[in-house]
């Protein structure tokens, strides 16, 4: 009667990045399911459709073509049905107005791109475990801010 | 207009529960702690179909053993932490071992098993929750929040949530502001 398993998705333009990143969960301990996507554009295609199986965690990388990701997370936010769904921003930005800009559009989550594969299981290690304890303890979405 | 409200969450998911209970005929005892003895054997599909009226209000029947015991676990955790009326003098790990009757240490490995985080960062994590909630939905100051949550100094409180989140306290605040000012007046 308990999902066991986190799903998570992933909007970037960069292929080497989606492939890293989905590289890095099949590191992880926790069970995870990851699907990628290419840009802004294709991520919102995706996510709108009426029967979508919504993530438990959706990473956004902020300069994509066509839709950035700033642009995803303010529609995102305007629909009721992903209110349960965290929204991580995953750039290579560091800049603090990004950061929190990102935060007061209502993003949860902000990682800054590590450089080493390491590290990078390390964070997304983190971010799953910690949106985990919000899932199954019903910890307040709205206070859920956090930056890796 | 707007309102804020506060919530006990025990109270609202035990009327829940006990209502959908007798919605369904079942005679029960509840026995505290998210534990329902039914005085009655009840067919399987009934209870299914009870699961699902649950599930709606994100309530779920557990039925492995160690879970269980994680949830107990929590639900002490999260008592400790919310009810700072309640004085605890011992430390949490004697404290917890004499709730749950368990020694600490086959806890914390079922804990850790169970949740993927150790008892000791589940409580910092519930005390950074707790702070967000006072900070987000009161006016006391970081330093009335680290007294009324046993912190020796706000300076270790602000270093714990700035450890716990990746933010200060103050930016935390901030940001919660401007969320409100965001939603009043949508751009």
């Amino acid at each position: 009667m308990q999902e066991n398993f986190t799903h998570v998705v992933l909007a970037d333009d960069d292929e080497d990045d989606r492939l890293f990143f989905t590289e890095a969960f099949d590191e992880l301990k926790i069970k995870t399911k990851v699907e990628t996507y290419k840009d802004g554009v294709d991520l919102m295609h995706w996510l709108i459709q009426t029967d979508v199986l919504i993530p438990n965690i959706l990473f956004l990388d902020l300069n994509m073509p066509k839709k950035s990701g700033l642009e995803c997370l303010k529609e995102i936010k305007k629909l009721d049905k992903f209110k349960n769904m965290a929204i991580a921003i995953y750039s290579t930005s560091s800049s603090e107005e990004d950061i929190e800009n990102t935060f007061v559009n209502g993003a949860n989550i902000y990682i800054k791109k590590p450089n080493d594969f390491k590290t990078l299981i390390k964070v997304l290690s983190d971010v799953v475990t910690i949106n985990w304890q919000y899932h199954t303890n019903g910890l307040n979405r709205d206070n859920f801010l956090l930056r890796l | 207009m707007r309102i804020f409200v506060k919530c006990d969450f025990t109270k609202a998911c035990t009327k829940v529960i006990e209502d959908t209970l007798s919605e369904f005929n079942f005679k029960y005892k509840m026995l505290g702690f998210g534990e329902i003895e039914l005085l009655q054997t009840v067919a399987s599909d009934t209870l299914k179909a009870f699961d699902a009226t649950l599930n709606s209000y994100g309530i779920e029947i557990i039925e492995n053993q160690k879970v269980i015991l994680v949830q107990k676990l929590k639900d002490a955790i999260i008592d400790m932490v919310f009810n700072e009326d309640q004085n605890i003098n011992v430390k949490s790990s004697v404290y917890l071992a004499e709730k749950l009757g368990h020694s600490y240490g086959y806890l914390s490995n079922l804990f850790s098993e169970v949740t993927y985080t150790s008892i000791e960062n589940f409580i910092i994590l519930q005390k950074i929750e707790y702070t967000k909630s006072l900070i987000a939905k009161t006016e006391l100051s970081l330093t009335e929040i680290a007294f009324k949550l046993n912190y020796s100094s706000v300076a270790h409180l602000s270093t714990q949530f700035k450890n716990t989140t990746g933010i200060t306290p103050t930016a935390f605040q901030r940001i919660i502001a401007k969320r409100r000012a965001l939603a009043n007046n949508p751009q």
